[in-house]
């Protein structure tokens, strides 16, 4: 979706997402590095199972939860990445106490 | 943690971190919360570190929030990113959550500086990932120096488009189209106000140059854009319009729409201030009064959360209302009170003159706001489609509350806020009510999903959550039913 534009800034922050591993630039939230790594879709909805991908980026629009270090419905766009961040998006119907 | 303060402020946009300026400078104990991890609020975020390239791209006024930012974090002020307000009490009781833990903060006077949001655009197809907010790509270009990866569609109405659109072939990124929704009819309604906005002639003259950067640019413009809908099967594949008198269809992974911005309420609203319903911008805002204050006692609103002005506006109102708190303290006298305020206030009476021109050149179109069909997404959390809130309305639904009993929308994680808007203009029109007439939802503490962990926490902070399992939001109760 989003590419960054050539900067000094090395990508020393690793997460993973979905178990992918993923370097990012410090201070980017979990949101941007979706969208950096070309994920679109950051959950599929409880409702229908319809895709969904961040649309605010601001904290307003709860379009981006995604499951954090095994808590789930975090709002990826208003927690920054930090190394060893285990980030798994929310498919569906969420089940209490999975992590 | 209790704590007691004169004055709290909450968000630390511009209208905050003036407010918050202005009370260190009269001595007022004061306390800054802001949900975001770093100071500026959505206009002049930021990442960790400066980028000297990006910040060049991003303008002059960008640069002046830096400079804004750095006076802020150099004044010794209180300053609480990373918190989060989710209950606001009729005491002046702020009920917050940090990553550590929750906290509890009393304060005599509040000011809410909690801004703005980008009005829905619920066309169909706007849930499809790859479909975002101008504002929203502005964020990413911001904080992680980011572009579109393959040329990009910007469509819909107001200023930010085009400022987006020129910041972005700055930084180097490519567009495919803007289209713009911008009904024509509108220069007429806004000629009257044109005299006035001349005086803020550098205004004018930017928004020109805007133009003028896009033709260099080459950039593929449609204006008088109507029909607006997003194709995809699991993402955004293509954006089709009419335009010109003829159907378009453009293909692009990513579309940004845009119809202005709009007050946050969301606090306000679930507090109990008097509201009134802003005919041209469309939108609620709070009834204020010279010194930003809500009809709640020792609660002021600034900035943009009080109606759309601007980041240079909302500086002043910031300023102003610091001044207004402080005078309740006791801190100062009306006379220095008024006499500090008179440069903010004919700094204001010149940006309103520019103000009334734009918003009535960039009042969004009925089709940007209200879908035409019954199928298209109103309340996307809970994907209750324009023909429920239509069907509800006929039922009997005569304001935002009752439809949200009768269809749900507005009861998933986002509370409303992203569906207000659309519900308010969908059951004014299926029940030939003015907008003003119908009652807005009653958003409820908390203004944002909390851990039971974090309530427990409040009573006895010796309280920790062991297991995910405890942390239970409203949406994870309702999967399992």
């Amino acid at each position: 979706m989003f590419r960054r534009r050539p900067s000094d800034a090395a990508a020393t922050v690793t997460l993973t997402v979905d178990g992918e591993t993923l370097s990012v630039r410090p201070g980017e939230s979990v949101a941007a590095a979706l969208l950096l790594s070309g994920r679109a879709e950051a959950r599929a909805t409880a409702v229908s199972g319809a895709p969904r991908g961040p649309y605010c980026m601001m904290g307003v629009c709860f379009e981006c939860l995604v499951s954090i270090d095994g808590v789930g419905n975090r709002q990826a766009c208003m927690v920054e990445a930090t190394d060893g961040m285990r980030v798994e998006r929310q498919m569906g119907v969420r089940r209490i106490g999975a992590a | 943690m209790m704590a007691r303060v004169q004055l709290a402020i909450v968000g630390a946009g511009p209208a905050g971190m003036a407010a918050a300026l202005e009370a260190k400078r009269l001595g007022l104990a004061c306390a800054l919360i802001d949900e975001q991890p770093r100071p500026g609020g959505q206009i002049y975020r930021r990442g960790s570190a400066r980028d000297p390239s990006l910040e060049a791209a991003l303008g002059p006024e960008y640069a002046h929030g830096m400079a804004l930012i750095e006076r802020f974090l150099a004044a010794g002020i209180d300053y609480r990113p990373g918190t989060t307000l989710w209950d606001l009490s009729s005491t002046r009781r702020l009920s917050l959550v940090t990553a550590s833990g929750a906290e509890e903060l009393d304060a005599d006077q509040v000011i809410l500086a909690t801004g703005a949001m980008e009005r829905p655009v619920p066309i169909p197809g706007w849930t499809l990932p790859g479909v975002m907010g101008a504002g929203a790509a502005q964020i990413m270009l911001k904080t992680a120096g980011a572009v579109p990866r393959k040329p990009a569609v910007l469509a819909g109405s107001g200023p930010l488009l085009y400022l987006l659109a020129a910041q972005w072939l700055e930084a180097g990124a490519e567009i495919r189209a803007l289209v713009e929704t911008t009904p024509a009819a509108n220069r007429f309604a806004a000629a009257p106000y044109l005299p006035a906005a001349l005086w803020q002639r550098k205004l004018l003259s930017k928004g020109l140059d805007l133009l003028a950067r896009l033709k260099r640019a080459k950039v593929k413009r449609f204006t008088g854009a109507a029909d607006l809908a997003i194709e995809g099967a699991r993402a955004c594949e293509a954006i089709r319009f009419r335009a010109g008198g003829a159907a378009q269809r453009i293909e692009a992974e990513l579309v940004l729409l845009h119809e202005g911005v709009i007050p946050h309420v969301h606090a306000s609203l679930a507090i109990g201030c008097a509201h009134d319903w802003d005919p041209v911008q469309l939108c609620w805002r709070p009834r204020l009064g010279a010194w930003g204050e809500t009809s709640v006692e020792g609660v002021a609103i600034a900035g943009d959360g009080g109606g759309i002005n601007g980041a240079e506006a909302a500086e002043h109102l910031g300023h102003l209302a610091a001044l207004g708190a402080a005078h309740r303290l006791g801190a100062i006298d009306a006379a220095a009170r008024d006499g500090a305020a008179r440069e903010s206030r004919a700094m204001l009476r010149r940006l309103a003159g520019a103000r009334r021109f734009v918003d009535a050149l960039y009042r969004p179109a009925r089709g940007q706001r209200v879908p035409k069909d019954d199928a298209t997404l109103v309340c996307r959390c809970e994907e209750v489609p324009a023909g429920e809130i239509r069907r509800a309305a006929r039922l009997g639904a005569i304001g935002l509350t009752q439809a949200k009993a009768y269809t749900r929308c507005g009861m998933g994680p986002c509370q409303g806020r992203l569906c207000a808007p659309t519900v308010q203009a969908l059951v004014a029109e299926t029940r030939g009510m003015e907008a003003a007439a119908v009652p807005p939802y009653r958003p409820r503490p908390p203004y944002k999903p909390v851990t039971l962990g974090m309530i427990a926490a409040f009573r006895d902070p010796a309280f920790r959550v062991e297991s995910a399992a405890e942390h239970l939001y409203r949406q994870d109760v309702k999967d399992e039913v």
